[in-house]
């Protein structure tokens, strides 16, 4: 099913105001609904490989794996959809090719990459992440964070050690829990949602959400809701114009029209004749 | 080298290094330091200081110890905490910040913490059990020594910042210095209405039909041009694609309403 009429896309990705180069990575592939944002870390331009890496596999694997079967298709043993275990697959062999890439080469030794996925498909969509990348929904006016983050500064909120008034003014911001690449094996988190026509979703790099506070960029997103592109590159100014001391990357996607799964075979006659 | 900065009403009275281990807090004159006030207990409390952490505890006084607005018995100070003690202030500078004298620890690259410097960081919490300060603080030491390990285990791995020609932050200038600016109506219904443009973000025009976008930034006001066949107009000119500066008395035409831009001094 193809779904570049039904989600509308906008993405944009800056080095930001003082590091050299880009380590983020964004990709989409509207048609399959597929968009992946990817933040990579290491030394020298390593995260960029990494981060290079984790788009580039899970959107070619998952192109791979979306021609052999859909999505909403239901695995004959768990009487669930297939999507979860797709996209935990492809994230597996993303993490796979990044481990490996760096083990086999000292230049590339540590580097990992945060993750965040998210598969539209059957009025849903489903969220994978790893780290401190986050998905936004903006909906019926509200604005709120889907994911949660993988990091020391999140655990210390969760287990009531800081409060949010603190965790803004908090060392350690930048330790994530969770990557890819980093481990032979890797846990992605992974939920699924219904979507609505309206939705307004927004991935996004912790370059965004540590320099803009959430009340901003939900402003952002609502003011320019008219706009989506412009709407991408306001958020990565106001990045910058707040110091933009990290990398910046975002990727907004607004949902047009309802998108069921055509499981009946009147729907397979009709999506054949097309 | 961390550090207490003494105020009372905002006026600084001295700094104070914590080198000791145990550095004590009280009326009494034997304290390391002495608050000669009656709201102070003659041992008030304690900053125990363990490598780079320093943790502070309530030795039973009276009126207690307040930090950053809630009493505490035990308390892992971290930079920029304010311990209060009747009317004076103590402002807790962390080791880090001290030596930079800027934030710029706080937006170091991304790094993992790995299970495996976890479990050396207990151990060393473990350790570090054993020196007063109690148990319940090594649980949160242990998080915090964890986090120091894997900045010390990533950076030998050449996982920190390896960019020498990083240039220093770039300042983001201050909101308050920046003059405010208003719209007044000139048309139209509300002709006369005037709104101050606080906002990060204001949204002119009806939906649907054109909508412009009035950006405050640190280098001014912006219009943008958001929805609409038609775009806005600043002094009879129709404004492109991009973001357009606005001027101090720019008159901005949209959805056919009229109205100025002006700085509020």
């Amino acid at each position: 099913m193809d779904l570049t009429q039904i989600l509308e896309v906008a993405s944009a990705t800056d080095p930001g105001m003082v590091r050299s180069h880009n380590e983020d990575s964004v990709a989409a592939d509207a048609a399959n609904g597929l968009f992946v944002l990817a933040d990579g870390m290491g030394g020298y331009n390593a995260g960029e490989v990494a981060s290079g890496m984790a788009t580039t596999v899970i959107i070619t694997e998952m192109q791979q794996a979306l021609g052999r079967t859909r999505p909403y298709d239901v695995d004959q043993k768990t009487h669930k959809p297939l999507a979860p275990r797709l996209v935990h697959e492809q994230v597996l062999k993303a993490n796979t090719s990044i481990y490996q890439a760096a083990q086999s080469q000292p230049q590339y030794a540590g580097m990992g990459t945060t993750l965040v996925v998210c598969l539209f498909y059957d009025n849903r969509v489903l969220v994978a992440h790893l780290g401190d990348s986050r998905l936004y929904l903006s909906r019926d006016g509200k604005f709120r964070q889907v994911t949660r983050d993988h990091s020391l500064l999140q655990e210390q909120i969760d287990s009531g050690l800081i409060s949010l008034e603190q965790a803004k003014h908090a060392q350690h911001k930048n330790l994530v829990t969770r990557a890819l690449g980093i481990d032979p094996s890797v846990e992605p988190e992974i939920h699924e949602y219904p979507a609505r026509p309206g939705d307004i979703y927004l991935l996004c790099s912790d370059g965004l959400c540590d320099m803009v506070e959430d009340e901003d960029i939900s402003m952002a997103v609502q003011a320019f809701s008219a706009n989506l592109g412009m709407a991408a590159s306001h958020l990565v100014q106001m990045a910058n114009d707040n110091g933009g001391r990290d990398n910046v990357s975002v990727i907004l996607v607004r949902v047009l029209r309802e998108y069921p799964a055509a499981r009946g075979v009147m729907a397979k006659v009709f999506a054949w004749l097309k | 080298m961390a550090k207490l900065i003494l105020s009372m009403d905002g006026l600084v009275l001295k700094e104070i290094p914590l080198t000791k281990e145990r550095t004590t807090i009280g009326r009494k004159p034997h304290n390391d330091i002495q608050i000669d006030n009656l709201a102070v207990s003659g041992e008030h409390a304690v900053i125990v200081t363990i490598l780079n952490d320093s943790f502070l505890e309530d030795l039973g006084s009276t009126n207690g110890t307040v930090v950053n607005g809630n009493a505490i018995k035990k308390h892992f100070l971290q930079n920029n905490d304010v311990v209060e003690l009747g009317k004076y202030k103590l402002k807790f500078v962390g080791e880090a910040a001290a030596a930079a004298g800027t934030d710029k620890t706080d937006f170091e690259k991304t790094m993992v913490l790995r299970p495996s410097a976890m479990k050396t960081a207990t151990d060393q919490a473990r350790a570090m059990a054993s020196a007063p300060g109690g148990a319940q603080a090594a649980a949160v030491a242990a998080r915090a020594a964890a986090a120091q390990q894997a900045a010390t285990s990533a950076s030998a791995a050449g996982l920190a910042d390896k960019d020498p020609k990083t240039a220093p932050p770039a300042a983001p200038a201050p909101r308050g210095a920046q003059p405010l600016g208003a719209i007044q109506l000139l048309s139209g219904g509300n002709a006369g209405k005037e709104l101050e443009l606080t906002k990060p973000l204001t949204t002119l025009g009806k939906p649907g039909l054109q909508v412009a976008v009035l950006t405050r930034r640190p280098q001014g006001y912006f219009i943008t041009h958001v929805e609409g066949a038609a775009r806005p107009t600043v002094n009879g000119q129709q404004i492109g694609a991009a973001p357009t500066a606005l001027k101090d008395h720019d008159v901005i035409e949209l959805a056919g309403v009229k109205m100025e831009f002006f700085l509020k001094g």
